[in-house]
């Protein structure tokens, strides 16, 4: 669609702000039913348009993403623009600078039209724990979108938005992919840059990019990848050709690896026969399709479950009262009444953060705190790298690994939402790719009938370290084999 | 099964204020997850090295030199401080 689009920008078929005010007159029209967007930044991508249209005026060169719509999670940092990462703890919070992958979206005149619902703090699968609302999965009204970029995936899924960015710690950008009908990259760890991101799991979070084609999200990642002074885990040096140049539709001799811990007799049977569908498909354009096994995938959800709140108690003790936003001083319901700088700090996170986002700190405190640091957190970052192994020792054998991305379609709102484990073991196919820090895609493979909906189906596609040109490869392969198929 | 006294601790270690009727719910929510983890007991971890990270990056120093950014400018930040007073942020007594 982008390349499509930038055609048009350049014949003169159309213009930046043209197509900046068709994405916002969309947004008004229908994001009341969707519930996408917490900030639209109605005034910045009209004046970015109007730079690339004086630009094309002018003859000059414009980048492919140059005019092109796009909207941002909203734990990424846009100097000037409010940042709530779908608390209230962050509700009059305004960035002060802007995220790398922003600075280098504003360099080549991406317009960006504003800042979509999440989780809060990207603590969730469903989106249901924003502070502010609920976002609905355009697919059907009555389920969620997937999570914790679910305003991101709903965005571009609603046709309000051509691309947009997420976050991914254990299949926030994935899941909420498939959930939707999309493409999803989350990255290997270290390939963008996390500056300006909100740290929720420093060890795991990792920003991509959200397209409904294959080669669109290739464009967006080509143009956010990168090292980057101000992230010291960025990998050095370059990565050669753009990513969506490697998209040849060839996938001859690819080695497909498929884990026989992913298709135990738990997996949903439509789900299992889409999977094999897809893997006849990858057989049909020539790669080969080969059974590995990654033993220790079971330990991946609980070993995720302790790292990840661990780092996010950590992380998310910045949020105190003082520095920014809510601050609550002198609550007349406050439990210690001491009138402290302890009070303010208890008030106002326990008025400030959502009960998801309590229990992960608090469980992650737990797991850090003296007596138990050895039985839980020291003991998971071993699993863990027995999990990495796992991996290492699969990609001597295949090029990537294939799995279905969700145990199932788009489920309905509070389905999961009371009961937390619940909702955890709806990751249970994402979090192996962020605990070993390889890049991983999701992207549909079909359409799933419950009642009346139907209801998209992702893939997923892991890859081996900074090898995100296969996974593109051979999911691009997979599109336009689709594609042809009608 | 962590008990009350425990939840409360934890709570107070997390610096999250936790009200009576919210313990019992805290309760059974963390020990269902703490439960979880016990799988994680069956696997010999006792020769596996640590890892801390998934990247295999070193350590990386800027020189010791004041660093002139001015992206980010001292109104910004303060404007966002919920109360200061001159140009620093106030806070309540420690004690």
């Amino acid at each position: 669609m982008i390349r499509e689009l930038h055609q048009k920008l350049v014949t003169g078929e159309t213009t930046a702000t043209a197509l900046a005010e068709e994405y916002l007159r969309r947004i008004e029209e229908n994001d009341g039913s969707i519930g996408a967007y917490l900030t639209v930044m109605r005034e910045d991508a009209l004046s970015n348009a109007r730079l690339v249209d004086e630009q094309l005026k002018r003859g000059e060169t414009i980048d492919i993403l140059a005019g092109i719509p796009g909207a941002l999670k909203d734990n990424i940092c846009v100097a000037g623009v409010r940042a709530t990462a779908g608390s209230k703890i962050l509700d009059n919070y305004i960035a002060p600078y802007d995220a790398t992958v922003v600075e280098k979206l504003r360099a080549l005149r991406g317009t960006i039209l504003g800042k979509t619902n999440m989780d809060e703090f990207a603590m969730g699968s469903s989106t249901e724990s924003s502070a502010y609302q609920k976002t609905k999965n355009p697919f059907d009204g009555e389920r969620v979108p997937g999570g914790s970029s679910g305003g991101s995936a709903a965005a571009v899924a609603a046709l309000e938005a051509v691309w947009a960015l997420g976050s991914d710690t254990g299949g926030s950008i994935r899941q909420p992919a498939a959930f939707c009908g999309l493409v999803g990259l989350k990255p290997t760890y270290g390939r963008v840059s996390r500056y300006g991101l909100m740290a929720m799991a420093s060890s795991l979070d990792q920003i991509g990019p959200f397209g409904t084609s294959v080669e669109d999200v290739a464009i967006v990642f080509s143009r956010i990848a990168g090292h980057d002074t101000m992230d010291a885990t960025t990998a050095e040096g370059g990565f050669g050709k753009r990513f969506e140049e490697y998209l040849t539709g060839d996938i001859r001799g690819v080695k497909i690896g498929v884990p026989k811990e992913y298709f135990s007799e738990n997996l949903d049977s439509q789900v299992r026969d889409f999977a094999n569908e897809a893997l006849k498909r990858f057989q049909e354009l020539g790669a080969e399709v080969v059974e590995i096994s990654l033993p220790h995938s079971r330990y991946a959800l609980p070993v995720y479950y302790i790292l990840m709140p661990a780092e996010v108690s950590s992380n998310l003790a910045r949020f105190d009262g003082i520095k920014y936003g809510l601050r609550i001083n002198d609550d007349k319901d406050s439990l210690s009444q001491t009138n402290s700088l302890l009070e303010t700090y208890l008030d106002t996170r326990r008025i400030g953060f959502g009960n998801e986002v309590k229990r992960r700190i608090m469980l992650g405190t737990y797991a850090l705190s003296a007596g138990y640091y050895d039985a839980y957190y020291r003991k998971a970052q071993k699993v863990r790298a027995l999990i990495r192994k796992d991996f290492e020792e699969a990609f001597e054998k295949v090029d990537v690994i294939f799995s279905p991305t969700t145990p199932g379609p788009a489920f309905r709102f509070g389905e999961k939402s009371e009961d937390p484990l619940e909702m955890y073991l709806s990751d249970i196919y994402t979090v192996t790719a962020n605990l070993a820090g390889i890049p991983a895609i999701s992207f549909p493979i079909g359409t799933m009938k419950e009642g009346s909906a139907s209801l998209p189906l992702g893939g997923q596609l892991q890859g081996k370290w900074f090898d995100e040109e296969t996974l593109l490869r051979v999911a691009d392969a997979y599109e336009r084999k689709t594609a042809s198929a009608g | 099964m962590l008990s009350q006294d425990e939840v409360k601790h934890i709570a107070l270690l997390a610096r999250v204020g936790v009200r009576d009727e919210e313990v019992e719910k805290y309760q059974k929510d963390l020990s269902a997850v703490l439960d979880f983890f016990r799988e994680l007991e069956e696997l010999d971890t006792e020769n596996v090295a640590l890892i801390d990270h998934s990247a295999e990056a070193t350590n990386v120093a800027r020189t010791d030199m004041m660093a002139n950014d001015t992206k980010v400018t001292k109104e910004a930040l303060l404007s966002n401080v919920p109360e200061t007073r001159n140009g620093f942020v106030k806070v309540k007594s420690v004690f």
